[in-house]
């Protein structure tokens, strides 16, 4: 089934096909580079009309090229050498298709699909830009496309063919297959790649030389998108890691983490940011610089996980010329568009005037104590290479740096994070802030305080991070609760009142509340319990409060794997609570083991069980974890992004609205 | 007075990005002098001798016979081809720990005397050799260029 199903495409050659559409793909960046941006300079609306047009013809192509590339995975076409690489016929379908991206060649081509995707929803969502914006703001995410593509075509073309086609592949990297990379490069690479309508705003504004509240109402819903995603993907990840690596943590400070750290980092940052332009007209020239540098970051970022100049657990087998190519790349963009803004920057106008406790005072905070970890973490990622450079000498930055550095810079943006949306623009009172919120600190303080003495831990950065998520969840509550003048008295009616609050008000607020949700998730995996133990078929431990016994090793054979299951039964005070299923597994095409982790969810707790060995005489190495209410971890992520999306749909509403940003009544806003 | 109060605020923010910038500053290089992690060679460490107590990182190839095991108790020889350190281990072993494979350690060396890693790390990929492997190996000559495994495992379906 499979040779004829080869054969039949090798005669069609869908391949080259997708090969020729990428390099059509180019010529239709090129074009869509130099023809709106030519028209915007001449205001000639003809060529500025051509953006649109131009950006969906680059979509289609590569999508062309990714959908000829995917039926080579499905139809496992081992003549091309990157199927081949990376593929293998017993695969299972899903890991066929997810497999197309778990590679450097095939992951550049979905980078630049969701590029061209970003470049073609430009018009499609801003159909009220003014056309010489517009014809900028696509002309410029036209020139990243075409770096791009470049680089595919020239050093890492997905499509090139073996001959003699071998019979078999060599299999996927067993480490991704796994859900796992379905979910997480795509909705990473929507966050990174969002970044780039961000910065083309921003290039689009400097070129005119125009940057008002009607530019900021524009960028923000391009910002909170590629945010939300950028969250989404950052968090599955980390989930994704926690589960497949076995070891039981879930943030590693690995150089490629912090790679998507650090532009969520600033994304975050910008999003604020951007609040200020809309509303207030200022911190104009920073907002600027904010989503130049964060995109700057997102293409470091890249750089940094496909060249693999730093030691990594994501590291493919690297190739020096991708690195310098990248590196190129990296320079053209981050030294042009910081060119521009140097040469520019004086031409935009500064606007209103702000007290230093306000509203503004309290965003202009936030983002300098952002911008000083997204350095900090900067520093800390990239300091090996510096040091390298210069002494020849090769040291490790890990997680001690980090939390010392990064950690203290947190502490007081959380502390002070309840208190920002109870400020008023322009001038706050915070004496009348702080009376709000005493009633939500005692509470926190006495939570932590019963909390270390019932659960008998004494350690005090979890007793810490218990009392700020508190804070931070309470404290967001309590915005809202102010906001729809809520009663003790009568909360059906504040209840209602605070239904109909604006959408974006409640964004704001679970963007707030996931924050604190998260932060009471590491509170709770800083108080986990682990233990390391030999066992054989019968014995018992206790972990935790719970009896786990290894009631026998089976052997099972999967599609592409064998393993050996460890079944665990776990029970609590006599009661049999569930079974749960380590496993040892082998994939013959490499010839390489993984470890499954066996995983029990109680409430937001888990019970966590890895084998570390499994010997011929039926004795195993188990690591055993109980890890209390660290599902908060990802559960607070989500709700992040869940208030991102809220703040979207909101958007969404009032786009194309006039200049009047705080209208209350969205049926009162006039038609444009 | 507008524009006074305008100097007066920007002062205000730059006084307080400076604050704040200062600190992180401080912070990382306090935290460079005292956190960061030199990585050493198994002939690095016979050369130069390792003072108890001092985090360094290791990385060299596991040497082929040199593999005890006790349960989670290890015992294993880093080697760079020229010289050899004898490493002890307590712990579970990442899935691609062989011998003959490149191997990254963390740790130090204890008080009598013998070298305990707190972690190891074997690639996730069986055919990636950790750069600082690479680079052990290459000051010592040993390394052949032949990255490209293309070819060896296409005849055997």
């Amino acid at each position: 089934m499979d040779s004829v199903l080869q054969s039949f495409m090798q005669n069609l050659m869908i391949v080259e096909l997708g090969h020729f559409a990428l390099v059509l793909a180019l010529v239709a960046a090129i074009l869509q580079t130099l023809v709106p941006i030519i028209g915007a300079k001449r205001g000639d609306m003809q060529l500025m009309a051509t953006a649109g047009p131009l950006s969906t013809v680059q979509l289609v192509l590569v999508a062309l090229a990714f959908l000829a590339l995917t039926i080579a995975y499905v139809g496992s076409d081992f003549s091309v050498r990157n199927v081949w690489e990376n593929s293998h016929t017993l695969k299972p379908l899903i890991y066929k298709i997810s497999g197309v991206w778990g590679n450097h060649e095939g992951s550049l081509l979905l980078w630049v699909l969701i590029l061209a995707l970003f470049g073609a929803s430009i018009p499609m969502f801003g159909r009220h830009l003014p056309s010489r914006l517009k014809a900028n703001v696509i002309g410029v995410q036209g020139s990243i496309s075409v770096a791009f593509l470049l680089f595919i075509l020239l050093s890492s073309n997905p499509f090139l063919r073996l001959n003699p086609a071998p019979m078999e592949g060599q299999d996927l990297n067993p480490l991704l297959q796994d859900i796992g990379l379905a979910i997480h490069p795509p909705l990473l690479y929507l966050g990174y790649v969002g970044f780039s309508v961000t910065f083309a705003f921003a290039v689009a504004a400097l070129i005119e030389g125009r940057v008002d509240s009607a530019w900021a109402r524009w960028v923000r819903p391009w910002a909170l998108a590629a945010w939300l995603f950028l969250t989404l993907g950052i968090s599955m990840g980390s989930y994704w890691a926690y589960y497949e690596l076995g070891w039981g943590g879930w943030w590693f400070w690995d150089p490629v983490e912090n790679a998507s750290l650090m532009p969520w980092i600033l994304g975050t940052a910008l999003l604020h940011s951007a609040i200020v332009v809309e509303k207030r007209n200022t911190l104009k020239v920073w907002t600027i610089l904010l989503a130049i540098l964060t995109f700057s970051l997102s293409l470091l970022g890249t750089f940094i996980v496909r060249s693999g100049v730093l030691t990594s657990v994501h590291s493919f087998a690297t190739d020096p010329t991708r690195g310098v190519f990248i590196l190129a790349i990296l320079c053209v963009f981050i030294g042009g568009s910081l060119t521009l803004f140097a040469a520019r920057a004086n031409a935009v106008q500064s606007g209103g005037v702000f007290a230093p406790i306000s509203r503004e005072g309290g965003l202009v905070l936030n983002n300098l104590f952002l911008s000083a970890a997204a350095a900090t973490v900067f520093i800390g990622t990239l300091y090996p290479l510096f040091y390298e450079a210069l002494t020849g000498g090769k040291i490790s930055v890990g997680p001690p740096f980090f939390n010392l550095t990064v950690l203290p810079l947190c502490l007081p943006l959380l502390l002070a994070m309840p208190f920002g949306p109870f400020l008023t623009w322009k001038r706050a009172d915070i004496n009348g802030v702080a009376q709000r919120l005493y009633a939500v600190a005692a509470i926190a303080i006495a939570m932590a305080l019963i909390g270390s003495v019932l659960s008998g831990h004494r350690n005090i950065w979890s007793m810490m991070a218990l009392g700020l998520g508190i804070w931070l969840v309470l404290g967001a509550l309590s915005e809202t609760a102010f906001r729809a003048r809520w009663q003790w008295s009568n909360p059906w009616q504040g209840f209602r009142r605070a239904f109909n609050l604006p959408r974006a008000s409640w964004g704001a607020m679970l963007g707030h509340l996931g924050v604190g949700v998260m932060v009471l998730g590491i509170a709770g995996a800083g108080m986990r319990t682990e233990l390391i133990k030999d066992m054989r078929a019968g014995d018992s431990v206790e972990l935790a409060g719970y009896t786990l016994k290894f009631e026998k090793l089976v052997n099972e054979t999967g599609a592409n794997y064998r393993q050996d299951v460890a079944v665990f039964q776990a029970s609590r005070n006599g009661k049999f609570l569930a079974e749960i299923r380590p496993a040892k597994r082998i994939y013959p095409a490499r010839q390489m083991p993984t470890t499954e982790a066996g995983i029990h969810t109680i409430g937001a707790s888990q019970l966590y069980l890895s084998l570390g060995e499994v010997r011929e005489d039926g004795l195993i190495v188990a690591r055993l974890y109980h890890q209390p209410f660290i599902l908060l971890i990802w559960i607070g992520t989500l709700i992040m992004a869940l208030g991102g999306a809220l703040s979207l749909a909101d958007r969404r509403l009032r786009i194309g609205a006039p200049k009047a940003a705080r209208l209350r009544n969205p049926n009162a806003v006039p038609a444009e | 007075m507008a524009m006074n109060r305008r100097k007066q605020n920007r002062l205000i923010i730059i006084a307080a990005a400076g604050a704040v910038l200062s600190v992180s500053a401080g912070l990382s290089l306090y935290a460079m002098n005292d956190k960061i992690v030199f990585f050493k060679s198994p002939s690095d460490i016979a050369n130069e001798g390792l003072v108890a107590g001092v985090r360094v990182r290791i990385g060299g190839l596991v040497k082929e016979g040199s593999w005890q095991r006790d349960g989670t108790s290890h015992l294993f020889v880093v080697t760079d081809t020229a010289k050899d350190l004898a490493v002890r281990y307590n712990g579970i072993m990442p899935d691609l720990f062989r011998e003959g494979q490149g191997v990254v350690l963390d740790g130090a060396r204890s008080a009598a005397g013998d070298f305990v890693a707190d972690s190891v790390l074997a690639k996730h990929d069986e055919n990636y050799i950790p750069a600082e492997v690479a680079a052990a190996l290459k000051a010592q000559g040993h390394w052949q260029e032949d990255g490209k495994t293309y070819g060896q495992k296409s005849a055997n379906p």
